[in-house]
């Protein structure tokens, strides 16, 4: 690649308009809050990817021959809570969202940017006692809290563990604050709700449910903390409670959460998709709809996770009904992605193998969701590999790779460099290959009875459980590659021009890396979203 | 709003704003989110005493029937007052009226101050007739252990209830000194009226939990 | 089918049977859908690849492809949902003339107990062809009765009870597993379930239990306990007649009806002021502590089996009234 240029030290941009710890611990801007955010969560990814590890290497063996069963309840509680709270949550909103949304609308900055760089605070607060739980010996109350387990049976930091999630819940609401405020007020002269691109779409449908769940996920700890400190009986039954309370109370949350994690990454794919098949998404209405749609209905479904908890036959039937309804605007998202695709001109670059890689994944996880769905089978398959093998499909086969995408694709605007592409497409490569060989096992394991959560397990399972964790030691090479040629790229990668990939959207008509102020003049909007009919037919950097 | 007056609001323009228009229409959307999610907050809460009260509703009526009535009139009768008193403040500094302004925020602090005062009391008086929930819990009465409940339930909800008046007392005391520093004037006072807004969720909160927990009296069914 | 390679779990009872039909309908038609996507996407990605297009050819949508690629999807989900539901609502209501075993779970066994006295730990014997329903309760943490070979699940609760049926077709013996996480030795709380040939059971059956049927086991507890000084069975007792009670509507102080369920008569024992029979005072003194999960199972098999021979009606339980006549008065 090119020798370090000098180029990007000679015009001021957002990265070199001011030095010093100070200067980025104490920004406004949304761009280098973004970049603290995606610093702290590859962090957390690590220590989370490591627990996973750490489980894959016991689960080699049908005995619990590793760590002791203690220590394995822990190392799953934790990968959830890292993971969900402290990774896939903020991922594609706090990074790729708190860097693009303002540029996107062609605003100089989120609405309120002092209490965006406050979210990032309570994020690093929250991490911090999350951490030092795991340094102090951990939680192993599952990522699901549940009590009377949590409550009144386990001598672990757990009242620690729900104070650290509270203070991230809180980074999380603010954000989505944030981005409605943002998207409702600072849009340019011009830029009408039907001319924004999907993935500020998809941003605003994951603000609502952060919005609008996060407050009950906090109540919902507060009452664990407070029912663990203070041996109240709000869920424990033998003090009058009720424990499935508290599981309504927590999927209220945990459900519409899931969506938190997946609308961002479908946004992420929707502006992928037109880019490298040069041409203006099918059906941008049903698609923008399709987030809200999500939003909405993601909230009316929560029981699902309940089936087997001991709720009434009714309502069960009501959860199971909804539940297959929230699955057809995700279906819709499929198809249109699919479609776009259809007589266009298709690149292969790394965000495209990404994107494509989302579609297949996604629907996998998706199709077995409607499995899930229907309260028969949901009896046989809940609580078993079946449900991890689901979630994983969706969250690592589905929003990881998203995010990946998104990194890959707007890298060049953030760094100002070019990524090495082959080592791209490899990485990209070595991901799906061992994303499948690490999950696709868990679902035949499920099916046949290998229940969730289990240190050892009985002899039959060995073998499908082997080829998981053989697939996860190639996953995690995968996930290794892009730390390493990123950081390259930062000095040794080509000198990206202000769009390397003749894309559509306001945030590829300024500099790379663009100015603290976004824009030299805030831009008039006059044309459609994805106006690739105007824009060149080859991508300028072809991958 | 004349020309003149908004230039001299404008060194109050942050500067990712286009004009001060859309700054107030942001800072002013961004409270009423920010309510959205504090009734989502104490909505799970609600759940909770509405699922249990569903179950248990004879020993509801029992620790209702325990609560001081009169204090939790008197403090629903304070917290009214402070909301109207807020709501003066607001008007006053519309009219550019600095002192009436300050003098309402004052009054509004005092009221919230009061309410604290009798809540705390109430709490005390709880404590020590054992109807504190946990080991401290003694009831004499039908159904203790459901009635323990409607104590938690009560616990939690005045107290968080508490915790954000408590909040709004710095809040509207952080508008007082900045109103005294000569900050707001009738063309900028956007952050007084969304600390108004706060105040009076706050208030609307407490008129959901007055009636829920101090007027469960009457058997519908003997 | 591959003793270290399971692909498929063994069927067992008439729910696996059942379930298995839905699952290969999903596979079936989840895998074409699946399958297709696949292929459009590998084969749009080929087909129109930028070496050999010129020109992309913008599309803005077809109302009618969006409508289609809603609804027939719909539909068919709609087929799942039906199918799914009706599978689960028949699991869930157990045929009456089940025979019914209880079960205990705690941290980290399962407590099994047959009607005429046998007790197991992790393991159960039931007879082929049968209906058996389970009814389950947690000493402490929430459990989950999971038999792969029935494809059957129901967590287990503290402080209630809930159920589970099922109709075994073929001897063997079958894992049984927690399924809720429930603390250090979750996945050690694994046990058997062995369905026998009908006269292996009965020499099973007769192998053990020496102590005695669990009612009259709940009997002599109910004297122990002084529960008959004011349950009696005529109308002169300070509590309620248990004589037929079990099953049936009962009409409370507070004037709502409930059924006198498992969970009905466990309530009772542990925290009578809850729900008080219409027409009684609430005396009865709380027998949290005194009695521990088995033994209430005990006292409600007991109750169960205080059938009285007379009634077609339920009894009414008001005191130092003969007239017995009327279902209690719904307000």
């Amino acid at each position: 690649m090119a020798t370090a240029s000098a180029i990007t030290a000679e015009r001021e941009h957002y990265l070199n308009a001011d030095y010093g710890f100070r200067s980025w611990l104490l920004t406004t801007d949304h761009k280098r809050i973004a970049l603290l955010y995606l610093i702290s969560i590859t962090f957390f990814f690590f220590i989370g990817g490591f627990f996973a590890l750490l489980i894959r290497l016991e689960l080699l063996t049908p005995q619990g021959d590793l760590v002791q069963a203690d220590t394995y309840n822990k190392l799953f509680s934790m990968h959830g809570q890292v993971m969900i709270f402290f990774f896939l949550i903020p991922a594609v909103p706090a990074v790729l969202g708190n860097f693009l949304v303002p540029m996107m609308i062609g605003a100089k900055d989120l609405a309120f940017p002092r209490i965006n760089l406050l979210s990032w605070y309570l994020f690093i607060i929250g991490g911090g006692l999350m951490l030092y739980t795991i340094l102090t010996g951990g939680v192993d109350t599952g990522w699901t809290f549940y009590v009377p387990l949590s409550t009144a049976y386990l001598g672990t930091h757990v009242v620690l563990a729900a104070v650290s999630i509270f203070i991230a819940g809180f980074s999380s609401i603010l954000t989505g604050l944030n981005f409605i405020v943002t998207i409702h007020r600072m849009r340019a002269p011009g830029m009408t709700w039907g001319r924004m691109p999907l993935f500020l779409w998809s941003n605003y449908a994951t603000s609502i449910i952060q919005v609008l769940g996060t407050p009950v996920l906090a109540i919902s700890l507060s009452l664990v903390g407070l029912e663990r400190m203070f041996h109240l009986g709000v869920f424990n039954p033998q003090l009058g409670g009720d424990p499935l309370l508290f599981q309504h109370l927590f999927w209220f949350y945990s459900h519409p959460a899931v969506y938190i994690m997946i609308l961002p990454g479908m946004g992420v794919v929707s502006e992928i998709i037109p880019c490298f098949s040069r041409k203006r998404v099918f059906g941008y209405e049903f698609v923008a709809l399709a987030s809200i749609g999500i939003a909405v209905l993601g909230f009316l479904v929560w029981a699902h996770h309940m089936f087997v908890a001991g709720i009434s036959l009714y309502s069960a039937m009501v959860f199971s009904f909804f539940s297959y309804l929230v699955a057809v605007p995700s279906a819709i998202k499929v198809f249109n992605w699919t479609a776009t695709m259809y007589k266009g001109k298709i690149y292969y670059s790394t965000p495209m193998l990404y994107a494509m890689g989302f579609i297949g994944l996604f629907t996998m996880g998706g199709m077995t969701g409607l499995f899930l769905a229907s309260l028969g089978v949901d009896v046989h398959v809940t609580d078993t590999y079946f449900i991890v093998a689901h979630f994983h499909y969706i969250m690592v086969g589905g929003m990881v790779m998203a995010y990946l995408a998104g990194m890959h694709f707007w890298w060049p605007k953030i760094s100002g460099r070019m990524y090495p592409e082959a080592w791209g497409k490899l990485a990209a490569l070595t991901i799906f290959i061992g994303f499948n060989l690490t999950f696709f096992p868990q679902f035949v394991l499920g099916w046949t009875g290998m229940p969730r959560r289990y240190h050892a397990y009985t002899p039959e399972f060995q073998v499908l459980n082997v080829l998981s964790t053989a697939g996860s030691t190639v996953l995690a090479v995968g996930y290794l590659l892009p730390m390493v040629y990123f950081l390259w790229s930062l000095r040794y990668g080509k000198e990206a021009g202000d769009n390397p990939w003749g894309a559509a959207g306001l945030e590829w008509k300024t500099a790379s890396p663009p100015p603290t102020y976004n824009f030299e003049e805030t831009p008039v909007v006059t044309w459609e979203a994805y106006n690739y009919d105007d824009l060149p037919k080859e991508v300028p950097v072809v991958g | 709003m004349s020309d003149s007056s908004e230039a001299l609001a404008t060194h109050e323009l942050r500067h990712h704003f286009e004009n001060m228009e859309q700054q107030r229409g942001a800072s002013s959307m961004g409270m009423w989110v920010f309510l959205v999610t504090e009734i989502m907050f104490f909505g799970g809460m609600f759940m909770a005493y509405l699922a249990y009260r569903y179950e248990y509703f004879v020993a509801w009526q029992e620790g209702s029937q325990h609560m001081n009535f009169w204090i939790g009139t008197v403090n629903t009768a304070v917290l009214i007052c402070s909301s109207l008193t807020m709501v003066l403040a607001v008007l006053a500094i519309q009219q550019g009226r600095r002192r009436l302004t300050s003098v309402m925020l004052a009054v509004t602090i005092c009221f919230a101050m009061a309410f604290m005062v009798l809540k705390g009391m109430e709490y005390h008086e709880h404590w020590l007739a054992h109807e504190f929930p946990g080991s401290a819990f003694h009831f004499a009465g039908i159904d203790p252990r459901h009635v323990e409940m409607f104590f938690v339930l009560y616990f939690v909800m005045t107290g968080f209830h508490a915790l954000h008046v408590l909040i709004g007392i710095g809040l509207v005391s952080t508008m007082l000194y900045m109103n005294e520093r000569g900050h707001f004037s009738a063309d900028y006072h956007n952050p007084i009226e969304n600390t108004g807004l706060y105040w009076h969720f706050v208030d609307l909160i407490w008129i959901y939990l007055y009636p829920l927990l101090y007027l469960i009296g009457h058997h519908h069914v003997s | 089918m591959f003793p270290n390679f399971p692909i498929w779990p063994v069927r067992a009872a008439t729910s696996a049977s059942n379930l298995d039909a839905l699952f290969i309908f999903l596979l079936l038609v989840t895998g074409t859908v699946t399958i297709m996507i696949f292929i459009l996407v590998t084969l749009f990605a080929l087909r129109y690849r930028h070496t050999i297009v010129e020109k992309p050819t913008p599309i803005l949508g077809s109302l009618a492809l969006e409508t289609t690629w809603s609804l027939v999807p719909f539909g068919i989900f709609l087929i799942f949902f039906v199918w799914g539901a009706v599978l689960y609502f028949q699991e869930r209501t157990a045929p009456p003339d089940s025979m019914e075993i209880y079960v205990v779970a705690k941290q980290w066994m399962w407590k099994l107990q047959h009607a005429d006295g046998q007790r197991e730990i992790n393991e159960l014997h039931v007879p082929v062809d049968r209906n058996v329903k389970l009814i389950m309760t947690s000493q402490d943490v929430i459990h989950s009765f999971f038999v792969p070979a029935f494809r059957l699940k129901q967590d287990v609760l503290p402080g209630r009870y809930t159920t589970l049926w099922f109709h075994a077709i073929r001897p063997g013996t079958y894992h049984l597993f927690c399924a809720e996480y429930c603390g250090t030795q979750h996945s050690g709380m694994i046990g058997s379930i062995v369905v026998m040939n009908p006269a292996a059971y009965e020499a099973w059956l007769s192998g053990g239990g020496g102590e005695g049927s669990l009612a009259s086991t709940g009997q002599k507890l109910f004297q122990q306990l002084g529960c008959g000084s004011c349950h009696r069975s005529d109308t002169q007792g300070r509590g309620p007649n248990l004589v037929g009670v079990f099953g049936k509507p009962v009409l409370l102080e507070d004037g709502r009806t409930v059924v006198a369920d498992e969970n009905y008569v466990r309530e009772s024992i542990l925290n009578p002021g809850a729900k008080i029979v219409a027409g009684f005072k609430n005396i009865m003194p709380s027998f949290q502590g005194v009695v521990n999960e088995e033994q209430l199972l005990s006292l409600i098999a007991y109750v169960k089996s205080l059938q009285g021979s007379q009634q077609a009606e339920p009894v009414s339980n008001r005191p130092a009234v003969p007239n017995t006549s009327a279902q209690p008065r719904v307000k």
